[in-house]
């Protein structure tokens, strides 16, 4: 289309319509103007029930809290990782037995809730006391920590060797089939043929396990481990002062969103030789 | 063994009873919950594709909330924070009188709250799967707009959302388990009481780990009956 066209078709074509008041557009803006209010409200209440003695006493345990909710989340998905990477071998396995055990341990952690399993680990491990103090384990089993790491690290195991198996699954057959034309090994093949594809798959789904797993990760705090939640209800529990939770909820959509935001610009940047 | 039988037995003895009060807790909390959270996230997903600036940035700041929040947080949210808002409420009414909050009630609008916010996004995918063609040709046959929604688009929605929806149902059905920590009966709260009082903490975890597999089995059985139902109209290719 020459540029001549272009401004033809520019000077005949209608005037817009005036934007008018359709019944859509009043209700768009009621229930922003919703939403203003109640950011509005929040703002106005925090500013209301700021306690300059409560953040002092509180302020720090919020941030401690805050590390060990990432320390706990981040340690969790590294053990997770590694784990998972024999599950998804096993799941694609040609031996029967083999990929079916590791359909069962796939199903049974994604199939159960995750606060059920850690209370499986660290209430019910406590009935085998005698047993995991004879193999010396008992140590590492009663603290919450470990177990809360320990259960975390089984449950996302299981969700990312789905992830891996789906990614590595999804590259064509073709390209093991070239790979093998020219004569490279099984594992040449995987390191630098079908993993370097798979992987840009999975970007975006290790991505939202990861925010899955630092929303999970709240319910620690029913586990006697003082992470941000665990230190909002106890704050909660000293002060009835409503604003704990809000705070938290601060915190969490913050590093949400801060996550979900940086995780999209390293995709967008990985990814930037499929982009047109 | 015999041991464990009389532990799960129902009756005086047992927990059997009082863990299946939980099973029924749970799912009914669950069934209570999809209705709402379906009729939500696809009036969500409406406002997320309306022409209307307004309306989509408003339909943008809920899926952000409740996607960005802890379940358990945003149960503990609307749970406290519906008691003391309605105490402030009577407070500044003049009424005297002590409030407490529904905890099955609390759990189902936030459980609901959450459902939704990702029921929305698998609604709004489906909408995009279907064409433009569709409204235009149900505009053309003279129909009005809302009667494109109900007879063209929505039966060809819900089967394009269906897989999506039904792992949300997965999801909700584990979610459920957070309700415990609110006071309500369900099989976590159950099996915790047996195990703290029968210090039998692995069979009743177990146990409870156990009837939440069951149940995602049985939905998935279900879920496959839908699913075929779903498809019995298209042609075999």
């Amino acid at each position: 289309m020459t540029a001549l066209q272009e401004r033809l078709e520019a000077s005949e074509r209608p005037p817009a319509l005036p934007r008018t008041w359709t019944g859509e557009r009043i209700a768009g803006n009621l229930v922003l103007a919703f939403w203003l209010v109640a950011g509005v409200l929040m703002v106005w209440y925090l500013v209301e029930a700021w306690a300059p003695e409560k953040v002092e006493r509180y302020g720090p345990k919020y941030i401690s809290g805050l590390l060990t909710t990432l320390s706990l989340v981040g340690l969790s998905l590294v053990i997770g990782a590694a784990l998972s990477i024999p599950v998804a071998i096993g799941r694609m396995s040609k031996n029967k037995l083999i990929s079916r055990i590791a359909f069962a341990y796939v199903y049974v952690f994604r199939g159960t809730p995750l606060i059920a399993q850690l209370f499986l680990i660290y209430y019910g491990l406590g009935s085998f006391r005698p047993q995991l103090e004879a193999v010396g384990l008992w140590g590492f089993f009663r603290e919450a920590w470990n177990c809360a790491v320990f259960s975390f690290a089984l449950n996302t195991a299981a969700y990312q060797a789905e992830i891996l198996r789906g990614a590595v699954e999804s590259v064509p057959k073709g390209q093991w089939e070239g790979a093998a034309a020219l004569g490279l090994n099984r594992v040449q093949t995987l390191y630098k043929i079908i993993l370097p594809q798979a992987l840009i798959v999975a970007l975006r789904p290790y991505g939202n396990e990861i925010i899955l797993m630092i929303k999970g990760s709240a319910i620690v705090a029913l586990a006697t481990v003082y992470d941000l939640m665990g230190e909002t209800r106890r704050a909660y529990s000293r002060t009835y002062d409503f604003q704990t939770y809000i705070w938290a909820a601060i915190f969490y959509l913050v590093i949400v969103e801060t996550l979900r935001n940086v995780w999209s610009v390293v995709e967008a940047r990985l990814t930037r030789h499929l982009q047109r | 063994m015999d041991n464990y039988l009389t532990l799960l037995s129902f009756g005086d003895q047992g927990w059997g009873d009082e863990i299946a009060i939980g099973v029924v807790t749970t799912i009914s909390l669950a069934l209570a919950t999809l209705p709402v959270g379906l009729l939500i996230g696809f009036l969500v997903a409406l406002a997320k594709q309306s022409r209307e600036w307004s309306f989509r940035t408003a339909a943008d700041i809920y899926t952000t909330i409740f996607r960005g929040l802890p379940e358990l947080l945003t149960l503990f949210l609307v749970y406290f924070g519906l008691q003391i808002g309605i105490q402030q409420l009577f407070q500044t009414l003049g009424v005297e009188a002590g409030v407490e909050i529904n905890a099955f009630l609390a759990g189902v609008i936030a459980l609901a709250f959450v459902f939704s916010a990702y029921a929305s996004e698998v609604f709004l995918s489906a909408f995009r799967a279907i064409s433009n063609g569709q409204y235009e040709g149900g505009y053309a046959l003279g129909l009005h707009r809302n009667q494109v929604m109900r007879l063209v688009i929505l039966p060809q929605l819900i089967r394009i959302a269906l897989p999506g929806l039904s792992n949300l149902w997965m999801i909700l059905l584990k979610d459920t388990a957070l309700v415990s920590a609110i006071g309500l009966t369900d099989i976590l709260r159950q099996t915790g009481i047996a195990a703290r009082n029968t210090k039998e903490a692995f069979l009743f975890f177990g146990l409870a780990a156990l009837l939440y597999l069951v149940l995602a089995l049985l939905s998935s059985v279900v879920i496959g009956r839908v699913e075929a139902a779903g498809k019995r109209g298209e042609t075999v290719r």
